[in-house]
Order: structure tokens, then sequence, then C-alpha cells
């Protein structure tokens, strides 16, 4: 290549990717925009109407399945947290030689699809499955109990599916911190309790702000969990979606509710930036 | 005496089968600066980790002002340590970072304030509070290390090698730097460190180490003139070291007849009651003069050994003598070049010279059959 065209390799090199974004992200997107605004049916057609209405609209039907799937969300980020904190930190700070295992231990898992392993679940938590009608038999649990079509099973399942996705970017971030900082600290008057709040914690935050990201999105949108552990009164937007577009055909409503959902995790996601960046969570 | 400020009683460290530090006992004097030194694996960071309650000790007391401190945590110890790559809080400003120590024990803001800024000062950093270490060179990173730590006004410092990761030039500054402050404030240093020009320069006092024990402990001149064991000799400079037996204590003297039959005088204090020993002269002592100039055999008082020249070098200042005895041992002489003026004038290879130095610079110590200080002499 002549020396005066130099300049444009690095940017020849993003054209791949480029172009696959743009096949498989841009395109999409505004062919969904688009159809968010037509209005008619699958056996007559689709036209344009600029109905912005829809959103408001969509949003006043699904509010209930919209705040749950939200509610849902965030208690399983924070029990991946509560979870995956603490491993993650024995795999950095203790793990010693075994540290390679037990990361090759936490992404098991993923040798395995994702629905059959959530198909597992409904298995392990079933009324007389291995769990409760051993506890059952056992005369610990009542006959009626039950665990399937609950919540706590929709969140049980997401947490379990999810964990790793909190645990890998924590571990990353905790490995990087030197312990020497943290008997510095020490020899600094911080007890080891004083230690961790003021020197791993703050350190850690990058990698607990990305698995709060992995974790949190795909949990917000999950159909799955809902539709193999959960009922009627569980149903997330992910299932009100994928019910839209695949069983109603109502592609309007359905791309609406796409866009509102997006929306509504880009905004949240900005909030959180916002509180786990600012000098208050690390200096002080 | 001065006060104590620090005491190990008899302190051990193993690490599983290995022993660290081996049954060391050391005083260390109130507002002096001591330096741990010796190579690598000699147990001189372990005692310093001890000091500073990183590292527990096996058996042994560790004393601090007179108080038993042996099983308190770090935070429960008056001592601040300068770390070893400085470990500054990578997302703390320069400022928290030196109020770390006085935040955690809820000193009032107003005087956190007064206090960082007067020690950016004595450390000659004022005006950068609002920088992150990253955005520091490894120098001033060293001076906000020292000041996060000599805030806190601890009974001693301690300091692990805290100027390794600077150049040559850099050190060498630092060392004033930090003597100057060490004076300033009037706090117990005790420095690790396994540059021996490095402890010359700065310490009152040096334990030299090796294996977990110390070799010997003394004033910096009081090592390097009068080594007690071959190992100090061979860590401390440059030694010549000749094989021989004591022949004879008169006076203030003894007598030492070396192998080749060379006899010689070393003050009679050095001897203490070994009869194979080792007759060392450090090789600045030396006086070389060729044998052609007639000059009598016994010349007076001084010890005299004859050879012949293998090399000799010309480095500026000086000029550095390779010289073999007639029985084949080998002694460096380092020749200031007081009134040549060029490298012409130097002896010249396969001359026969006649080395001279008075007695009261020689020393003698007891012959050690230990190969490996025999090892370190020729490092």
């Amino acid at each position: 290549m002549p020396r005066r065209f130099r300049w444009t390799v690095p940017y020849l090199f993003l054209v791949p990717g480029g172009l696959w974004l743009l096949a498989f992200f841009v395109v999409p997107m505004v062919v969904m925009a688009s159809v968010s605004l037509q209005q008619g049916s699958l056996a007559q057609g689709y036209a344009m109407t600029f109905n912005f209405g829809i959103y408001a609209e969509t949003i006043a039907r699904w509010s209930s399945q919209f705040l749950r799937s939200i509610e849902y969300a965030v208690i399983v980020t924070v029990l991946t947290v509560l979870i995956g904190y603490p491993m993650a930190y024995t795999i950095a700070f203790r793990g010693g030689r075994a540290k390679n295992i037990l990361l090759l231990l936490v992404i098991l898992p993923f040798f395995t699809s994702f629905i059959i392993r959530t198909l597992s679940w409904k298995l392990l938590l079933a009324d007389n499955g291995i769990v409760l009608g051993t506890l059952k038999e056992w005369g610990l649990l009542d006959s009626g109990f039950r665990l399937i079509a609950t919540p706590i099973a929709v969140i049980s399942g997401l947490t379990y599916n999810f964990l790793p996705f909190m645990v890998l970017p924590l571990y990353v971030a905790l490995e990087k911190v030197d312990p020497r900082l943290i008997e510095a600290a020490n020899d600094l008057y911080a007890s080891r309790v004083q230690g961790f709040l003021r020197v791993t914690l703050p350190l850690s935050l990058p990698g607990l702000f990305a698995g709060s990201l992995l974790t949190f999105i795909p949990a917000v949108g999950d159909f799955v969990n809902a539709q193999i552990l959960g009922s009627p009164d569980t149903t997330m937007i992910g299932n009100v979606i994928e019910r839209l577009f695949l069983s109603n055909n109502d592609y309007p409503q359905a791309a609406a509710l796409g866009f509102i959902l997006m929306a509504a995790i880009l905004a949240m996601v900005l909030v959180y930036a916002r509180l786990i960046g600012s000098d208050k969570l690390t200096t002080g | 005496m001065a006060e104590v400020d620090v005491r190990l009683d008899r302190v051990t460290k193993r690490f599983h089968d290995v022993v660290a530090v081996d049954d060391l006992s050391l005083d260390v004097r109130r507002g002096e600066f001591f330096s741990l030194l010796g190579p690598s694996g000699c147990g001189k960071t372990t005692t310093l980790r001890m000091i500073g309650g990183f590292e527990e000790a096996t058996s042994g007391k560790i004393f601090l002002a007179g108080t038993d401190v042996t099983g308190l945590p770090p935070y429960r110890r008056n001592v601040n340590t300068v770390f070893q790559n400085y470990a500054l809080f990578p997302h703390l400003s320069v400022y928290e970072n030196v109020a770390f120590g006085l935040r955690r024990r809820r000193v009032a803001s107003g005087e956190i304030r007064h206090q960082v800024g007067s020690m950016l000062e004595l450390v000659e950093l004022p005006g950068y509070e609002a920088r992150r270490p990253s955005q520091l060179s490894g120098g001033q990173q060293q001076r906000v290390a020292l000041a996060r730590a000599l805030i806190n006004h601890p009974q001693v410092l301690l300091l692990d090698e805290p100027l390794g990761a600077l150049d040559l030039k850099l050190r060498k500054q630092m060392q004033i730097e930090l003597k100057r402050i060490q004076t300033e404030v009037g706090i117990t240093f005790i420095y690790v460190t396994h540059d021996q020009e490095e402890a010359m320069t700065m310490s009152d006092r040096i334990a030299v180490m090796r294996g977990g024990h110390i070799e010997q402990l003394g004033a910096p001149e009081e090592l390097y003139e009068r080594p007690g064991t071959a190992f100090v000799a061979g860590f401390l400079g440059v030694s010549n070291l000749l094989d021989g037996d004591v022949a004879e204590v008169d006076g203030d003297y003894s007598s030492v007849r070396l192998t080749g039959g060379t006899l010689l005088r070393a003050p009679r204090p050095a001897v203490n009651g070994a009869r194979r020993v080792q007759v060392g002269v450090r090789p600045e002592k030396l006086r070389v003069v060729p044998i052609s100039d007639g000059s009598a055999a016994g010349s007076g008082d001084l010890n005299t050994i004859e050879g012949t020249i293998l090399d000799a070098s010309y480095i500026g200042v000086s000029t550095q003598y390779l010289v073999e005895t007639r029985d084949g041992q080998r002694l460096t002489v380092y020749s200031q070049n007081l009134e040549t003026s060029g490298a012409g004038e130097a002896l010249a290879d396969g001359q026969q010279v006649r080395l001279t130095w008075k007695p009261q610079h020689t020393f003698v110590i007891g012959q050690t059959d230990d190969p490996t200080a025999q090892g370190a002499l020729n490092a």
C-alpha cells in the first residue's frame, strides 16, 4: 500500500466489525423503530402512521410486568453480589494453587445449555422432587408447600444462571488489588474491616459495575426462567414481548415494548454509573 | 546508654521448614538510624515485617518502647512502614494518601489539613495534593510514601528497601534527603537494604545479616575497619584475606605467619584466641613500590609482602592493581593517583613489587571452613 494511505489501515481493520454491527444491530433497530410506529395486522399488512401514542398505551398496559421485571432483576443483582463477592474474593486472595480449578468450576455450567440447566432447576424445585419431596417425607415441610411457580423459583433460577457473570468481572478486579495495599492500610491504623471498606472495595468497584451490568441487563429481559420456573403471576416483560411477537403477531406493540425496555435500562445504568463513579464512594 | 526503642528478644520465624530468622536478639536505640544489611534471603525483610506486625514470630518477643507488642496486629502498633514499591493507594489523591492514617484515628479535618500541608512541605511536594499517585514520578511517589508514614509520628519508622526502584542518581539524592528528614523529625528509622554503600552512607549502626542471624553489629567505620568475619569483610567493600597462623603475641600487637612464611603484625585485640586465622587488609590501605627502588626489605614497622603485578587498570582517580604473592595469593590494591600525570607512569604488568601497610590497618578474623563465606569474598 502506498505510504500516503497508511493512515487508513486502522480504519480498514474496523470495517468487518462495522459491517456486522450495521447489518445486525443498526438495521434491525431502524426496522423495529419503524415497525413500532406502524398500524395494521399480519393479514392485512402494516402501514406507517407515525403512531407515537402506542408508547404511552404500551406502558400503561404492561406496567405491572415492567415493574416486576425490574424488581426481580434488582433482587437478582443484589443476590449475585452477596453470593458472588465472597466467592470472587476467596478465589482471588485465598485461591492459591487451586485458583484455576475454582475459576473453571465457576464457568463449568456454561458447558451445558442454558435451557437444560433451567429445566433441571424445575426438577430440583418440583413439588415432590428430590429436595422438597425428601423434606416433606421427613415431615420437615408441609405437604402443600411449593417453590415451583413462585417468584422465589424464578429469582433463584435467574440468580443461578447469572452468577458467573458477576463472579468473573469481580474476580478480575480483585485479582489486580495488590495485597501490599491492604498491608499498607493496616499499617496506617485501618482494621481489617476498614481496610476492606477503604481499599479493597473501592478498587473492586469497576468489577462490581461490570458484573452488575452483565447480570442486571439480561435478567430484566429474560423470559426463559419465568416461563420454565414461574406461573402467570411471575410473568416478566421478556415473556410479554415474546408472546406479542411470536403468538399474537402484534409487532408494533412488541417493538414499542422493546424500545421502552431499552430506554429504561439505559436510564438505570446511567444513574448507577453516576452513583458508583462518584467521589463519595472512593474517598474520605 | 540511650533508651531502647525496639527490642527483639530471641525471635525466630519459620515458614514451614525454612528458618527465615533464627533466634535473633537486637536492640535499636531511640532516634537512631539503624540498618539491616544483607544479601537477599538473609531474613532482613522478615525481621522488619515482624516489627511491623505483618508476620507473626514463631517464637520470641518483640518490644516497642518497652511494651510487648509480639501478638498485636499492625494497626495496633505505633510503627509505620515505607513499603518497597511504595504501595500508595491508587484510587486516592496524594492528599488522601497522606491523610489516611490520621483519618483512621479520627483526627479533626482542620488539623488534618494543617498536618498534611506541613508534611508535604517537609518532603518538598507542596501543591501536589490533588494528584493521583499514577501522575507522579518514582521519586515523588517515594516522598509521598514517606510523608504518609511520617505524618503519624510513629515511635519507629520501618523502611523496606525504599530506594530500590529508583535510578542511581535519584537514589543518591534521596539518601541525603532521608538522612536530613530523619535528623529533622528525630524518629527512629529501621532501614532494610542489600546495598552496603547505602547503609554506610546513612546509618548510625548497621546489623549485617546472613542466614537468619546477625553476623556483626556496629557503626559503619567499625564494620569496615574491623570486620569480625570473612562474610562481613567481603560484603562491605573489597578486602584481601590471607591465611595464616598466630605466631606470637607481644604487647599491643600479635604476629601472624602466613602460609608462605611471611610474618605480619596485627593489632592484638583483633585476634580472639584463635590460632588458625585470616589476615585482612583493605585495598586502599596498601602502598605499592617497585622492588628495583632498592628500599630496604623490612622497612621499619610496616607489614610487607612481595609479589608480581598481574594486572594494572587505570581508572582516573586511582589505579587498581592485582598482585600475586610468591605463594600464589592474590591481593587487590587501590593506589591513589597523587603524583602520576598519565597512565604511562603506572606500574606495568609483570613488575616485581613490594606491598606495605601499617599494622593497625590489619584485621584478623578466625579461620572459617564455611565455603559460602569465601564465595562472598569473590563476589
